[in-house]
């Protein structure tokens, strides 16, 4: 029963001598040896590291000793996400064969909870797609529907989620990549806000807006590992010293009276009529609840894609300047050391990347900068000045997390700006910094997974979870 | 047209980045087409607006966070030349750059 293991079913079993942590870790590799054929989830498997811990755990719960709150739990990391000793792509085929010297603070303080590594997760090259379809190692599929896809760029961390493959996976997500995933996957999933978790460890893409968060098959599974990963690391200045609320805890109370606002810019064309039907039975339940409904307005929701796709670019034409050849990963031999440069990120990026590169430069370019770079940060100014004065009128806002389901593999790969569209929803959250969720809200002909999404205010990841909670409780996934 | 042949050629070369001549011209058209639909940010008058640069609450900056300056070990140098394509420790090879 694949499906059946949540975080407090692993404890009450180790704790009950039903099974060992090793006998768990070797029963998810077994799974995972059955499936990924098909599935395509994981890119390496990290069975040395997962059985020491596992075996560490195992100790503890001989010795009668406390265990901590992960424990034995098996959880699968994003490729995105360095693992020290473990091979770390990006699905990228730059960075094919290269070993992190050291763990991302996410993936230091899952281990230090408890968790059981398994492996490590396909993606969209560097975490750039909304399909996994640009990863360097073929894409992923989508469990609950095959020939389509899981949603990206975190699809393999949601795949192998929804599969029964781990009981938990951390993802990223810079534009939608967790909560579309999440949405696609037919699994919670979410985002802290920007700052609350380390992004020490994660291998840059545009580092404004990307953040580290969880998938789970339950709310409360996400609460708890948010609970673990969240906090401030010395080593990313950006993670902020707020501190972090008992998630699980707060998760608990009665959402009676919380002011849900409904952006009416969410539900414009381009949704597709099954979405619609899902989220306005899936708003049913929430009213149902005792929520207080009050549809708002949110000005610049439009044009948050292409405001996305200056800053994100941008960041990205600058961060991945560093795969040059010289200190990690590939290298092709030139003439000169430009040559080499040019020849090993010709030969290394895929065609994704190498697009995005190639419009983040021109956005950051003499003659150029003003017209798009500046223009996106203002812009990006306004759309978080529509959160801030949503948030001053409700406590929560919900949406779709996607405008469609799941598509069918190659529906959308000739198309750029078709896919990057595909991000509408999500990507405004992204820009405010914001935290959100993606929670289950039926399926489209009992076959096609839709999400909810919720956003609170900035470091209000309490009222997003009791909210999904609540929701999850009252039967949302089976509208 | 908002984005010519030769801006490409010569952005990939600010880039460094090879491209082959299938891709300057795919990269031209779906560029074009990206570049034109961002246009619609110049419906919006934004004069006046602060460039948003980061996200961050002022109390939360890196500039109100940094930690004291003192030395932390950090003996990560072996493993991280480990990874290099071209390494002879302490130091990584790179094509001679003289020339230039």
């Amino acid at each position: 029963m694949s499906a059946a293991w949540t975080i407090d079913g692993v404890r009450e079993a180790l704790g009950t001598k039903k099974t060992s942590a090793r006998e768990l870790a070797s029963d998810f590799f077994r799974r995972i040896g059955e499936r990924n054929q098909d599935l395509n989830a994981f890119l390496t498997l990290s069975e040395e590291r997962a059985y020491a811990q596992a075996d560490r755990i195992d100790a503890l719960v001989r010795a009668g000793r406390p265990l901590p709150p992960l424990a034995g739990v098996p959880v699968a990391i994003k490729d995105v996400i360095s693992t020290r000793g473990v091979r770390t792509t990006c699905a990228s085929k730059i960075l094919e064969n290269y070993i992190p010297p050291y763990d991302a603070t996410a993936v230091e303080r899952l281990e230090a909870a408890g968790a059981v590594i398994l492996g490590k997760t396909n993606c969209d090259e560097f975490a750039m797609g909304s399909s996994t379809e640009n990863s360097a190692y073929g894409p992923v599929r989508n469990p609950e529907s095959t020939d389509r896809v899981p949603g990206g760029s975190s699809g393999g961390s949601a795949a192998a989620v929804a599969a029964g493959l781990a009981v938990a996976s951390l993802g990223t997500d810079t534009g939608g990549s967790i909560r579309q995933p999440g949405s696609f996957c037919g699994i919670p999933a979410m985002m802290g806000s920007y700052g609350r978790v380390s992004r020490y460890g994660l291998i840059a893409f545009a580092s404004s807006l990307d953040r580290i968060g969880p998938f789970a098959t339950n709310t409360r599974d996400v609460a708890a590992v948010m609970g673990v990963i969240a906090g401030r690391d010395t080593n990313d200045s950006t993670s902020t010293t707020a501190p972090v609320p008992d998630y699980r805890a707060a998760m608990e109370k009665p959402v009676k009276g919380l002011r849900i606002g409904i952006p009416k810019e969410y539900f414009g064309a381009g949704m597709d009529d099954g979405v619609r039907k899902k989220i306005e039975a899936g708003i049913e339940v929430l009213k149902k609840l005792g929520c207080e409904l009050r549809e708002i307005h949110m000005a610049h929701t439009d044009y948050a894609i292409a405001t996305y796709y200056i800053i994100a670019t941008a960041e990205a034409s600058s961060n991945l300047a560093r795969y040059d050849g010289v200190r990690y990963g590939l290298r092709v031999e030139g003439d000169s050391l430009l040559a080499m440069y040019r020849k090993t990120r010709g030969a290394g990026f895929g065609a994704e990347v190498k697009r995005r590169i190639v419009l983040g430069t021109y956005v950051l370019s003499a003659g150029y900068y003003d017209a798009y770079y500046l223009k996106g940060q203002k812009v990006r100014a306004l759309i978080a000045r529509d959160f801030r004065d949503a948030f001053g009128k409700v406590d929560v806002l919900v949406t779709p997390t996607s405008p469609v389901p799941p598509f069918l593999l190659g529906e959308r790969t000739s198309d750029p700006l078709q896919m990057y569209l595909a991000d509408i929803y999500t990507v405004t959250g992204s820009l405010a910094g914001v935290p959100g969720i993606s929670v289950p809200c039926g399926k489209i002909c009992g076959k096609l997974p839709v999400g909810l999404q919720i956003f609170g205010p900035a470091f209000g990841e309490a009222r997003v979870l009791q909210l999904a909670h609540a929701f999850e409780q009252a039967g949302g996934a089976s509208v | 047209m908002k984005i010519s042949r030769e801006d490409v050629e010569k952005v990939a070369e600010l880039a460094n980045l090879d491209l082959s001549e299938a891709e300057l011209e795919m990269y031209r058209t779906q560029i074009d087409e990206i570049l034109e639909y961002i246009g619609k940010l110049n419906e919006l008058d934004t004069a006046g607006v602060e460039p948003m640069a980061q996200v961050l609450a002022e109390d939360q900056s890196a500039d109100a966070t940094l930690r004291e300056d003192e030395t932390v070990l950090c003996d990560v140098a072996p493993r991280i030349l480990e990874q290099a394509p071209d390494a002879e420790a302490p130091y990584f090879r790179a094509p001679k750059v003289i020339e230039r």
